[in-house]
């Protein structure tokens, strides 16, 4: 009989074969039951409850409502010279009209606190392909930003994938409500150099996710002496800097900047997106905003691989130039945000379960320690489990986050109704009555 | 007999082609005059429309608040200017110290920053500052090094005019689908119009499926995308030169993966050898480059010509052979105009019994519909792990919705469809002969071309020195004194001096003229090669 040679396969790179996309983790398989077996309120009111995704629904009518105000007054008309703009801009620099824009929209959240230039933003197709930008033009492959735990799963593939940087995490726990120390920064500093690996940046997310909470005015000024001791660059993620519950509590490190005139900034850049504030996770609209010369001219470049079509910019400049809209709306999402996280808080306080005490962005971090078998990642891993397909709620283990207290969840409250919000609490609320029974019958 | 030039040379001052990484930014989505005005008013408004039903599908409570009118922006802020570009020698430079000050940034932003932009950035940013317009700028530069089509911009306009009412209203979208996490790589409804496009484009009946379809915003991820799902940092592809330029930026920039370059000849009016494919493959052997595919355009950029189907079957004979893979950038597929018929890599693999696993198609809606900022890239590929990996990849460089939304409901229209890809072609084959018996009249002789909407030009006439300088001295000579902005064939490493792509879509008939009157005038003050 016949041998048969088998034909060599023809190969992949290693980034296609990689799995830094990090899918087959619980953050993403979570995301999965959902899609399998999503809750509806009249089809499908066993189904799971999406919490795991940080989206934010609360406030889509204010955006309806301008849209209908404005639609007719919108470009339909005469305005020749922003038609003339719009026909002969030169697409990685983006529409000049945008630019300022957001440039505008930035200062209204931080209240004006701070001065954002227009020919300092460079566009990208999201905040995703914006993070990405900035690590493939501030590190090598081998070098690693620091990034203080816990934080948003989605880095270690959007900063590490394509790039080959390593991040080193940042410890932070419980014992002082997770806030970022001089001692922390240094001993990951540290054990980046004893792996003879080059640290290249700190990047922070202010507000944080999963935290939920904003990083205080004197942690900002630690953290800025910190890398400018080092000589390395900071990249502050201020994607949620929108949903902060009062206006006055987010400090952004352009106003740190700001108030120390500016001194050492080259090394700053700030990442920002429409996503999560304005509610357009499908407009694919993200920003770096750099200090740095060279990496804004560099940064415009490379947006050739992530560019966002003209129109959505027109579109989005019209609105976002509006400061009467912007600032109604800004307020009014700040309150309503406040209001859902209030709701939960309470109800999950009823339930006998603590949150960290958040000021910010559309989740809270939820302590369920208590609850864990072991104090391990294994038994995080567990409770994780029995909450979605027990009590089918999707929300995201601390250990996703590489948080290094285990049983820390992040609950997502502003991607679905207060209806379905209080579908969610009751149903923790019997879910915690039952552990309770279990007990005291044992 | 034709000199070639070494293309390892070392060149200095105005940016000569090198082998050296290069960025060159492309100046797309330039809309002048016509379509400009019109276009640019009724495409917000029709995102606006679609923009008020994507937030209708996600609910809402109305508010009690009117918003009062819009006020004026605020005053501008001043901070540093953005610095300008140092001129430095073209070689790749790498400093271990850095001059941006304290922190550094990566050795690849690094060397980017250094580079000399070559002839065909600077060409096209002259052609942007100053446009030509028949009315209010006639001294201006006259664009022929972008390859937008803007022929048949006024179909697509009256096709917005007609229905953008009705596409809002229409049943077929679906809001819901906005409404829940989406995936990156494009709504399927979209896909699947995209994938009907292709198969018309293509004059064939040929089957893509929509399922091994990922869409980018634009054929520049799309392109890069494929290069770091096929090769590892330090390998290479083979590209048939002269190629455009922007390829050296998509394929190699971020990536860590070298071009070599497989040189084609007038003598063989540019077309591709095995023979040359051979050698090259050793060359990059003997580098140490160890080569994961081959980079094909069909319809070629910058000349224009075909592929035959021998010749691709010797394409995929070769990769198989060598167990690599072959990217085919069929882009231009949409814009044939000549006698010979238009074969798509697809229409191979269907018929043939080779490796599917090996091929991917790139395409985009930019050239073929070119709204500014509407472009989108396509990556069909038949490989399930390249599918699997691209689609996770496309999340850095995703389409925006409500463009998607827009192209789903313009592509649906079958009879628009058809009597635009018959009516562009159209225009295409007759802008193509009027310009190239323009450019006749002038002694400048171009190579038989099937497809894209510009010509490879002999302007060898017309240059001093039968070399890459002279060239560059040519192509600054028709910048500055002609005004007509040309991309000359070092950009596109050509290994023989004195071609140049000049694009004809840009333009209407009557400025061809104003053209070939441009050329005339300096071609008298050049010196002739005898």
């Amino acid at each position: 009989m016949a041998i048969e040679i088998e034909k060599p396969t023809v190969g992949l790179s290693k980034v296609a074969v990689s799995d830094t996309h990090g899918e087959d983790s619980p953050y993403f398989a979570g995301w999965k039951a959902y899609d399998e077996d999503p809750y509806d309120e009249l089809c499908n009111p066993s189904g799971v409850i999406q919490m795991g995704l940080a989206e934010n629904q609360v406030s889509f009518d204010l955006l309806e409502q301008y849209l209908e105000k404005h639609s007719e007054a919108t470009n339909w008309g005469n305005r020749t010279s922003g038609f003339r703009d719009n026909a002969l801009f030169q697409d990685y620099h983006g529409l000049q009209t945008f630019r300022k824009a957001m440039a505008c929209f930035m200062e209204q959240i931080r209240g004006g606190r701070a001065k954002f230039n227009p020919n300092r933003v460079v566009i990208t197709a999201g905040a995703t392909a914006a993070n990405e930008l900035l690590t493939f033009i501030l590190a090598d492959p081998g070098d690693a930003l620091l990034i203080p735990t816990p934080y948003y799963p989605g880095f270690d593939r959007d900063l590490r994938w394509r790039t080959g940087v390593k991040i080193v995490p940042v410890h932070c726990d419980s014992s002082n409500n997770f806030e970022i120390t001089p001692q922390a920064l240094e001993a990951a500093y540290n054990e980046a150099e004893s792996m003879n690996i080059k640290v290249r940046g700190v990047l922070i997310t202010n507000p944080s996710n999963p935290l939920g909470a904003t990083i205080k005015r004197s942690t900002l000024e630690e953290i800025l002496e910190f890398v400018t001791s080092k000589n390395i660059h900071l990249v502050s993620d201020e994607i949620y800097s929108g949903s902060t519950f009062s206006g006055e509590e987010f400090v952004s490190v352009a106003e740190v900047l700001e108030a120390q005139n500016y001194k050492d900034s080259e090394r700053v850049h700030i990442v920002y997106s429409l996503s999560k504030d304005l509610g357009l996770p499908g407009f694919r609209v993200g920003t770096i905003y750099s200090y740095n010369d060279k990496v804004v001219t560099t940064a415009r470049r490379m947006s050739s691989f992530t560019l966002i079509s003209s129109q959505t910019q027109q579109l989005l400049a019209s609105m976002l130039l509006d400061e009467t809209f912007t600032a109604n709306y800004i307020k009014t999402n700040r309150e309503r945000l406040k209001k859902r996280y209030q709701m939960i808080i309470d109800g999950l306080r009823n339930s006998g379960i603590e949150c960290l005490k958040g000021n910010a962005g559309l989740f809270c971090w939820m302590n369920l320690s208590p609850l864990l078998e072991e104090p391990t990642k294994e038994s995080e891993l567990i409770l994780w489990k029995s909450m979605l397909h027990e009590v089918k709620l999707n929300i995201s283990p601390g250990s996703s986050c590489h948080c290094s207290d285990p049983g820390w969840f992040r609950v997502c409250f502003a991607n679905m109704s207060e209806q379905t919000l209080q579908v969610a609490l009751t149903r923790i609320h019997d879910f915690m009555d039952r552990r309770k029974a279990m007990k005291t019958s044992n | 007999m034709k000199k070639t030039r070494n293309s390892t040379t070392p060149t200095t001052g105005g940016g000569g082609a090198t082998t050296a990484m290069r960025v060159i930014v492309p100046l797309q989505g330039v809309v002048q005059g016509r379509g400009g005005l019109f276009l640019g008013s009724v495409i917000p408004c029709a995102l606006f429309y679609f923009l008020q039903l994507y937030l209708k599908g996600r609910g809402g409570r109305k508010s009690d608040d009117p918003p009062a009118p819009p006020e004026s922006s605020p005053s501008e802020t001043h901070l540093p200017e953005v610095s300008t570009l140092h001129r430095v020698h073209s070689r790749l430079l790498l400093s271990p110290r850095g001059t941006n000050g304290p922190a550094q940034v990566s050795s690849r932003a690094n060397a980017i920053s250094k580079q000399v932009d070559g002839p065909y950035y600077v060409g096209l940013k002259r052609s942007v500052d100053d446009p030509y317009d028949e009315m209010n700028n006639p001294d201006g530069v006259i664009q022929l090094g972008m390859a937008e089509n803007r022929l048949s911009l006024d179909m697509v306009q009256e096709w917005l005019a007609e229905h953008t009412r009705e596409s809002i209203i229409c049943q077929d979208l679906s809001i819901s689908g906005i409404a829940a996490y989406q995936s990156f790589d494009g709504l399927m409804e979209l896909k699947v119009v995209v994938a009907g496009f292709m198969s018309q484009v293509m004059e064939k009946p040929q089957f893509f499926n929509p399922a091994q379809i990922v869409l980018t915003a634009g054929a520049t991820p799309a392109i890069e995308i494929l290069s770091f799902c096929l090769a590892d940092p330090g390998n290479a592809f083979l590209v048939p030169s002269p190629y455009y330029p922007d390829l050296d930026r998509d394929v190699k920039w971020r990536t860590g993966v070298e071009i070599v370059s497989v040189p084609c000849r007038s003598a063989d009016n540019f077309s591709l050898s095995t023979t040359a494919l051979d050698r090259a493959f050793n060359q990059a052997k003997k580098r140490g480059l160890k080569v994961r595919g081959i980079i094909i355009s069909n319809p070629s950029n910058p000349v224009g010509i075909l592929y035959n189907r021998e010749m691709l079957y010797s394409l995929l004979d070769f990769a198989t052979d060598k167990n690599i893979h072959i990217i085919s950038n069929e882009i231009f597929a949409g814009s044939t105009h000549g006698s010979e018929e238009f074969v798509s890599m697809a229409e191979i693999i269907d018929t043939e019994d080779f490796d599917r696993n090996r091929v991917h198609i790139v395409y985009g809606l930019s050239k073929d519909i070119s709204l500014p900022g509407f472009g989108i890239g396509v990556i069909y590929t038949f490989n399930e792990n390249v599918l699997s990996a691209a689609k996770k990849l496309a999340r850095f460089s995703p389409v925006s919705s409500p463009t998607q939304r827009l192209l789903i409901s313009m592509l649906s229209h079958t009879k628009f469809v058809q009597r635009f890809i018959k009516i562009n072609r159209e225009r295409v084959r007759r802008m193509y002969y009027l310009f190239v018996g323009g450019l006749k009249l002038l002694g400048i002789e171009c190579t038989k071309s099937n497809g894209g909407f510009y010509c490879w030009a002999d302007m060898s006439c017309l240059i001093r020195s039968y070399s890459e300088k002279g060239e560059l001295e040519l192509w600054e000579k028709l910048l500055n004194v002609a005004k007509v902005n040309a991309t000359p064939g070092s950009s596109c490493h050509c290994v023989e001096p004195g071609w140049f792509q000049l694009c004809f879509s840009t333009l209407r008939e009557k400025d061809i003229p104003v053209v070939v009157e441009r050329i005339r005038k300096i071609s008298e003050t050049c010196i002739s090669r005898s």
